[in-house]
């Protein structure tokens, strides 16, 4: 998709992830697929942050698990800094694993509770052996401490003597650790107090900048994403429907699908809400076992009137002279 | 119009092996008929305990309510007899649940759940009832709802349960209803189809609602009237275009400039309220607030703040005067 590839750190082209699903206690039969992602395409930059947003269900987790190799693809190539990942063994991925860490969204389930804060976030630097000896591991931990904005006297505290903030600090720490290049923010701050989402978000702008960071940055809050991210990809039902600069996302959604989720965001300020356009969906969101033929989105569509839409599935199209995609039969 | 709910001084503490936890600590709010109150606030600040306090709802022990007034319709329901409150719940009040998953029965089926405060308040036969059910799981727009009453809560989704749940509190036609974080664990269309329903079934019945949410965005949609707590008070109340339009507290200021929003355009930076809410066995003295406050002085940390009026309809609780 982009012009200068060769920056290009992170490249997933037609990415498929099913689950089987078996039937019988005794000789189980495959009686289908969960198609969880079913063709997913996209790239991102060195540097840049992609948010992939999409309601519960629609693949985006999948994805970020997939790219990872958490979950093994069915099909489609993921490539990272140039090199095919997807067909590695568990083997030849440890090393490159260093550089693609993950920040998940419950700081209470992620962290073991019996480990010491400093040693969750040095356990990834024993792994994959990058401290000489005892000293240099602690120091190394309380630099980190100090880079997430904890205190290095934090070090021996267990998890729950922190608070879901806190905890969450020493996610991004343990993610940090090893220096890696891309890191994927998994709903970091869902479960979070407003309050303190705001301090998280700004934490991983900061660090972005310091260590040259690129994210891929998994959310259902469409406000969240747009605020940090560079380019937003809209996912529903297992397939990107847009995908634009958060700019254009927000300023000009061509997707029905992306107009209605921005339409049902509310905006905290009553004189903007009682002139909002608020777009409805009927229905719900359909199962990823059987999903409707044609375009997907077809029938929670407020627009989807032709043939075509029942018909045809819809693949993402350029905007014409616009770094912008969108998968819909209408204009 | 007289008022329809008016809370006076509530106070209800929990008596727990660590000590005294004052989850509601002296809140007084007011409510007319076919009114929208937001009541919002970080986790802990002690809104949801002032809504259970309401329906008497607290498990004593260790929870108590140790003083003030709830009157609704000119009756104290702290005085009631168990009897009494009982014939409240559900029928003249009624509540909505965070948690559609958890919050109805597995093993009984919708039509019966949805049935059950008809039957007991309006002394209807089951048969009746259940006619009644299918109404109302229509007009919360559950598609073939005469097949849909024998379903069980797992043939449903999110958001079907939580329709549900709607049509439950409906059945009797309360005088208001209260709705604890109702879309929390929903996707944004999902909520946003629930909320547009919740905002059109009560102004068609007339029923006064409170919505308890953390979720600014929903409260400025959909409320009148907005009360911020925070550690067990209310710190600032007023109309939802006051408090949005020129917030005075500086809790609620901090909140507006944390979020980000969908109508800003530039990449702004965010402005985090420094540290976290308090524990509240260890309520910080005077003003909860203080040692997070960029604006606090030296009178904030002795002397705890009451609520003042600073324009009409807006009282916030702070020593300070702070513009946004």
């Amino acid at each position: 998709m982009s012009k200068n590839s060769n920056h290009t750190l992170l490249k997933v082209k037609n990415l498929k992830v099913h689950f089987p699903i078996f039937k019988g206690a005794v000789l189980k039969k495959k009686v289908g697929d969960v198609k969880a992602v079913d063709g997913v395409n996209f790239h991102i930059t060195r540097g840049e942050t992609l948010g992939l947003v999409g309601e519960s269900g629609c693949g985006k987790t999948t994805t970020g698990r997939a790219i990872l190799q958490l979950d093994r693809p069915t099909a489609g190539e993921i490539y990272f800094d140039g090199h095919q990942i997807s067909n590695l063994t568990d083997e030849q991925l440890r090393p490159l694993r260093r550089q693609m860490q993950m920040i998940f969204q419950d700081p209470f389930g992620s962290l073991d509770p019996r480990m010491t804060a400093g040693d969750i976030i040095g356990e990834p630097l024993l792994i994959h052996k990058l401290t000489a000896g005892k000293n240099e591991y602690r120091e190394k931990i309380r630099e980190l401490l100090q880079v997430v904005g904890l205190k290095p006297a934090m070090f021996d505290r267990y998890p729950h003597e922190f608070s879901g903030g806190q905890r969450q600090r020493i996610g991004v720490a343990r993610a940090l650790s090893v220096r890696p290049d891309l890191i994927i923010c998994d709903e970091p701050v869902s479960a979070l107090d407003v309050s303190i989402q705001a301090q998280i978000i700004n934490l991983l702008e900061e660090l972005q900048e310091k260590f040259n960071l690129t994210y891929l940055f998994i959310a259902h809050d469409l406000a969240v994403v747009r605020h940090i991210s560079d380019r937003i990809a809209v996912m529903y039902l297992g397939e990107i429907v847009e995908i634009a600069t958060r700019r254009d996302l927000y300023r000009n959604p061509l997707h029905p699908y992306t107009r209605s989720l921005l339409s049902a965001v509310p905006v905290p300020d009553p004189v903007v809400e009682a002139e909002r356009e608020h777009i409805l969906l009927e229905g719900e969101v359909p199962s990823p076992f059987n999903p409707p033929a044609g375009c997907k989105f077809h029938p929670r569509c407020p627009k989807a009137g032709r043939s075509l839409c029942r018909e045809k599935a819809a693949v993402l199209n350029k905007v014409a002279g616009e770094e912008h995609w969108v998968a819909c039969h209408e204009d | 119009m007289s008022a329809l709910l008016d809370v006076k001084n509530l106070q209800t503490y929990f008596i727990t092996d660590d000590g005294l936890v004052k989850a509601v600590d002296g809140v007084s709010f007011d409510l007319r008929e076919g009114e929208t109150l937001g009541l919002v606030g970080e986790s802990g600040c002690g809104k949801s305990v002032t809504a259970l306090s309401i329906l008497r709802l607290i498990p004593n022990p260790p929870g108590k309510i140790v003083g003030g007034e709830i009157l609704f319709e000119g009756r104290d329901l702290i005085k009631l007899s168990e009897d009494e409150i009982r014939a409240v719940r559900g029928n003249r009040i009624a509540m909505i649940f965070q948690e559609p998953m958890t919050s109805l029965n597995p093993v009984l089926t919708i039509g019966r759940q949805v049935s059950e405060p008809i039957i007991v308040h309006r002394n209807t036969s089951k048969e009746e009832a259940l006619k009644e059910s299918i109404k109302l799981l229509t007009s919360v727009k559950i598609p073939a709802a005469e097949t849909r009453v024998k379903a069980y809560p797992h043939h449903f989704s999110g958001g079907m349960r939580q329709r549900a749940m709607i049509a439950m509190g409906l059945g009797c036609n309360p005088k208001l209803i209260i709705a604890d974080e109702p879309t929390t664990a929903l996707d944004v269309t999902i909520q946003a189809q629930l909320l547009e329903l919740m905002k059109n079934l009560t102004r068609d019945y007339g029923t006064a609602l409170i919505i308890i949410t953390h979720n600014l965005g929903v409260v400025a949609r959909y409320a009148d009237r907005v009360n911020v707590m925070y550690a067990g008070r209310i710190v600032e109340k007023g109309t939802a275009r006051s408090i949005y339009g020129d917030p005075r507290h500086p809790y609620t200021i901090g909140l507006m400039a944390s979020v980000p929003r969908l109508d800003q355009d530039t990449k702004t930076k965010l402005v985090p309220i420094e540290g976290q809410p308090p524990d509240l066995l260890y309520v910080p003295p005077g003003c909860a607030f203080h040692p997070r406050c960029i604006y606090a002085s030296d009178k904030c940390p002795q002397v705890v703040p009451e609520l003042r009026a600073v324009d009409a309809n807006h009282e916030i609780a702070c020593w300070e005067n702070v513009k946004k």
